[in-house]
């Protein structure tokens, strides 16, 4: 296995094209290698890309939106004040990732690379609408996030491409986001289900915007337009939420595994997603008031 | 193809030669002889092999040893000051908090990285620091009191005022 640590953009591309589809790019390393060491086959390269400042930084720019470093690991984002006010959802997501020593290394784009259906991150991403700047032979594109994940371990990427960034579109005033995710510990495990939700209030704390998506209840993690359009006009009155529980629980296709049920997924893919609703409901009411 | 890879461990410049594939916990083991980092897992859940890389805290199995050009590791075997431990370390030893010391250099390496950052953790924090440490032995009560104490103790010792 030849390891490089290229520090341009270009050099990451020219060296995964040569590559000729034996390339792997590395960040934080958590999930591959430990995979390296459960005995899964080295690639002949592996690009380390934490040295490309492009994919370790993360940028707030005039108009509020961000640009976060694919490489960036859970650790900096938790500490970023800025980006943790505007998107808590989606900070709060990528730091329940493992234990501390995983959030020193463990990065948002490799939580999306990785691509497990349980990827904590990918949700809330997906509510936020984010974009990833994906780098190639062919040039540059940006792909939603939700667009990337395209089953268990399998990308939209090419062989030669790499992610470079995610893009956080700026956001109007009391909007917010949260994710909840139920595990049998209180850390260190993989989610049996997870929610996210990003909402925006008018000055009434009436929905006028809303985004819903899922993890872990499916092969990939999926938005639920249908669950998002019932919060629009609402105040998440009871009654409302109800329906929106039922909604969410239906559009789940899990799987039976030794972390749970079918049954018990959507069931609870229902129960979190009320929840997240509600927190990203008064967080964005609270902002207004900040 | 051997790395020839140089870093700052513990404060010193070292120099090694590795394979990309080797992690830095089987560096600073069979290279340098670092054995006070221990392998539980070698899959990130246990951290036995907790080192601090870059000012992180990590876990050594998950780190290649060629990502350390250049860096700067600080292990368990840079934590006492010549015969003089740590008071984490003298901590642990009056508080038991230890069987058969396996995870022991983990925990001290996380407990530093903590105290470093947040010199007054409450207990939560400290349990929720510390879920990526594995204890068979203990049952982590006594780990627990250890480093709140150790935490207490330096705090005193910084503003000179007895416990």
């Amino acid at each position: 296995m030849h390891y490089h640590a290229p520090t341009e953009l270009a050099e990451v591309a020219a060296l995964l094209a040569s590559a000729k589809g034996q390339g792997r790019v590395m960040a934080g390393g958590t999930d591959l290698l430990a995979r390296f060491a459960s005995g899964m086959p080295r690639p002949d390269m592996l690009v380390d890309i934490k040295q490309v400042t492009e994919l370790m930084v993360i940028e707030q720019h005039d108009n509020g939106s961000f640009t976060v470093g694919a490489g960036v690991s859970g650790a900096v984002i938790g500490e970023h004040a800025a980006l943790c006010r505007v998107w808590p959802g989606v900070t709060e997501a990528m730091e329940l990732i493992g234990s501390v020593q995983i959030q020193g290394r463990a990065s948002l784009g490799g939580n999306l690379c990785n691509a497990s259906p349980a990827a904590d991150s990918v949700p809330a991403l997906i509510t936020a609408g984010a974009h990833c700047r994906i780098l190639g032979g062919q040039g540059e594109r940006q792909v939603p996030v939700a667009d990337v994940i395209q089953s268990p371990g399998k990308t939209c990427l090419a062989s030669d491409e790499f992610i470079v960034s995610f893009y956080l579109p700026p956001r109007p005033a009391r909007s917010a986001d949260a994710y909840l995710r139920l595990i049998p510990r209180s850390e260190m495990d993989i989610a049996v289900a997870g929610a996210a939700v990003n909402v925006t209030l008018d000055n009434e704390g009436v929905v006028v915007a809303a985004s819903v998506a899922l993890g872990a209840v499916s092969a990939v993690p999926f938005a639920v337009p249908g669950a998002a359009e019932l919060l629009m006009g609402s105040r998440m009155e009871d009654d409302l939420m109800a329906q929106f529980k039922t909604v969410v629980s239906s559009s789940c296709r899990p799987i039976n595994d030794k972390r749970g049920t079918i049954d018990y997924r959507n069931h609870v893919a229902g129960v979190l997603a009320v929840r997240a609703a509600r927190i990203a409901g008064e967080r964005a009411a609270w902002k207004e008031k900040a | 193809m051997k790395q020839h890879i140089c870093t700052s461990i513990n404060g010193e410049i070292t120099e090694f030669l590795c394979d990309s594939s080797a992690t830095l916990l089987q560096v600073l083991r069979d290279n340098l002889q670092l054995t006070g980092t221990k392998e539980g897992c070698g899959s990130g859940d246990c951290g036995a092999c907790s080192v601090m890389f870059n000012d992180r805290l990590v876990c050594s199995c998950l780190v290649l040893a060629v990502e350390a050009q250049n860096s700067r590791i600080d292990t368990i075997e840079g934590m006492a000051t010549g015969d003089k431990l740590h008071p984490l370390q003298q901590s642990f030893l009056e508080h038991a908090a230890l069987q058969c010391g396996i995870c022991t250099p983990g925990f001290l390496v996380a407990a530093k990285a903590l105290l470093d950052t947040n010199p007054s953790p409450t207990e939560t924090e400290v349990r929720f620091w510390i879920a990526g440490n594995l204890c068979r032995c203990t049952g982590y009560d006594s780990i627990v009191r250890a480093i709140l104490d150790a935490a207490e103790k330096m705090r005193h010792a910084e503003t000179g005022v007895a416990p």
